[in-house]
């Protein structure tokens, strides 16, 4: 997830360019917010198993 | 409509942009289109609003399910050639507009419309987004597809997990109406399209010429792996290869296998352990569906990412060799011991959705990355088959034992047994797997390259 693992087209060291860090937390963020909710739900139910 | 700010040319990435923004731009989408699996949600409530029976109310989800198989497999072509940003966005588009769609024909209850809106349209939605991002995360992962793929194809499973609550929270707010599942259908719809709007807008291909960061060589030059090719297949060669369709064996059989267990687990459990003296009440069974999905999602990311350490075909061995011995282990144990029924089915669901999941990866060691796309959008038609196979097997299996007298366990006995011979099939299948035969590489030529091999050579392959 970091932007250290950005580089160029030479496959040299990351160009220096505008910082991609608050982008990056911000579409990890934006797909793991549902997803922490998806597995929340889950495992409420998957709770049953062991006291239903 | 591949001009301007949809086409290819327009999202090859800067100098210095993040690999690590692709995965979540791919599960933006897939995350959006796996709420397909939860569409069950909806089915009780358009029953008994539209008086519909159950087999008409599946009837949204089949349809999805068969242009899901369809458009991947003719629309494979079209997303190589016009790039996943286009891809995402034809995704989001009928997606999103066959929940609209649905939306009107709930409000107005004309059935058909939910139909045509969420299955037909909405389906073209689940195929275009499943391939959307493949070969654009195995471009940007030469060094770990199976891992990259493993995360975009994990989100397909996790969609239902969101889907699931959220849309019943929905109905439960709008009511159960057909003017609440038209307003239920709306929100989808809005929802979706700006979720997904993340993806269109985040997604790049590298550059002519990138390379992953020092020290994380691509795999076909990390050590001698005979099975993995720097040469490129087009999809058209590629269905004319047997290796092309030994995956697709090992790829049906592997997913009729888990549906198998997916389609039944429920009412499976309940029977098993009805006469023991620790009996499996309904809230228990549903915390076992609960708990086999989270084993088919996290197994899409944790298997596929082993088959980068271990090789494709070992990761095949795996699925369908200890597959068939967790399905013999339930048939012999049977209802004697519970944590090992569950193990084993927890197992099997872990496999089933790593078959899912690896074999993108596993096509690109095949085939090479210039059309992987294509050729794994042609491959979802195992899908489609085994979709049909799985569920067919076990219910006529189950019913058929079940008017013979039999109860309990004894009533899927067989139906696992013809699960065991399939996925041996299926490894049979996978052992026959070899190199592909050179004649049907891409000629290689310095002046008209063909994109895949003008981008092997620019990198230096």
């Amino acid at each position: 997830m970091t932007t250290g693992e950005s580089s160029t087209a030479d496959g040299g060291a990351a160009a220096a360019g505008p910082s991609r860090v608050p982008l990056s937390v911000l579409a990890w963020v934006w797909v793991g917010v549902p997803m922490a909710y998806g597995l929340y739900e889950l495992a409420h139910k998957a709770a049953q198993l062991f006291t239903g | 409509m591949t001009t301007g700010f949809l086409d290819r040319t327009r999202t090859v990435a800067p100098a210095g942009w993040s690999r690590w923004l692709v995965p979540p731009a791919a599960l933006s989408v897939h995350l959006s289109i796996g709420q397909a699996y939860a569409w069950s949600v909806f089915k009780p409530p358009l029953e008994s609003s539209l008086n519909l029976s159950g087999t008409a109310s599946a009837l949204p989800f089949q349809l999805g399910i068969v242009m899901l198989g369809l458009s991947a497999a003719f629309g494979g072509t079209l997303v190589e050639r016009n790039g996943p940003r286009w891809a995402m966005a034809v995704s989001l588009l009928c997606f999103s507009s066959g929940f609209l769609i649905a939306a009107l024909g709930a409000s107005l209850e004309q059935y058909w419309l939910v139909v045509f809106g969420y299955g037909f349209v909405g389906g073209i939605g689940l195929g275009i987004g499943y391939i959307s991002p493949v070969s654009t995360l195995i471009k940007w992962f030469p060094d770990r597809p199976g891992m990259a793929t493993g995360i975009a194809i994990m989100g397909f499973g996790g969609g239902a997990l969101i889907a699931s609550p959220w849309s019943a929270q929905m109905l439960e707010t709008f009511g159960s109406d057909s003017g609440g599942i038209a307003s239920a259908f709306l929100v989808h719809g809005l929802v979706y399209a700006a979720f997904m709007t993340l993806g269109v807008l985040l997604v790049r291909v590298p550059a002519e010429g990138w390379r992953p960061p020092a020290g994380r060589a691509p795999q076909e030059k990390q050590e001698k792996r005979t099975l993995v090719t720097t040469a490129d297949v087009s999809a058209r060669n590629a269905v004319r290869t047997p290796q092309f369709w030994c995956l697709w064996v090992v790829l049906c059989m592997n997913v009729t296998a888990g549906i198998g267990i997916l389609e039944k687990a429920a009412p499976m459990i309940g029977d098993f352990f009805a006469d023991t003296s620790t009996p499996v009440s309904a809230s228990a069974a549903a915390g076992f569906v609960a708990l086999l999905s989270l084993a088919n999602m996290s197994g899409r990311f944790l298997w596929s990412a082993t088959s980068d350490v271990i090789g494709r075909k070992n990761m095949y061995r795996v699925y369908l060799g200890v597959g068939a011995l967790m399905y013999l282990a339930i048939v012999q144990l049977g209802d004697a011991s519970k944590p090992v029924f569950i193990t084993c089915a927890l197992v099997i669901l872990s496999f089933y959705g790593g078959g899912f999941a690896t074999v993108p990866a596993y096509l690109k060691d095949l085939f090479g990355t210039y059309q992987v796309g294509a050729i794994h959008g042609r491959l979802l038609t195992a899908w489609s088959l085994a979709g049909v196979l799985g569920p067919l097997i076990v219910n006529w299996v189950a019913d058929s034992q079940e008017g013979a007298g039999r109860s309990g366990s004894e009533l899927y006995g067989l139906s696992l047994s013809i699960m065991i011979g399939l996925l041996a099939v299926g490894f049979l299948a996978n052992e026959l797997v070899r190199p592909v035969n050179p004649k049907y590489h891409e000629p290689v030529s310095t002046a008209g390259a063909t994109p895949g091999r003008a981008h092997e050579e620019a990198d230096g392959r």
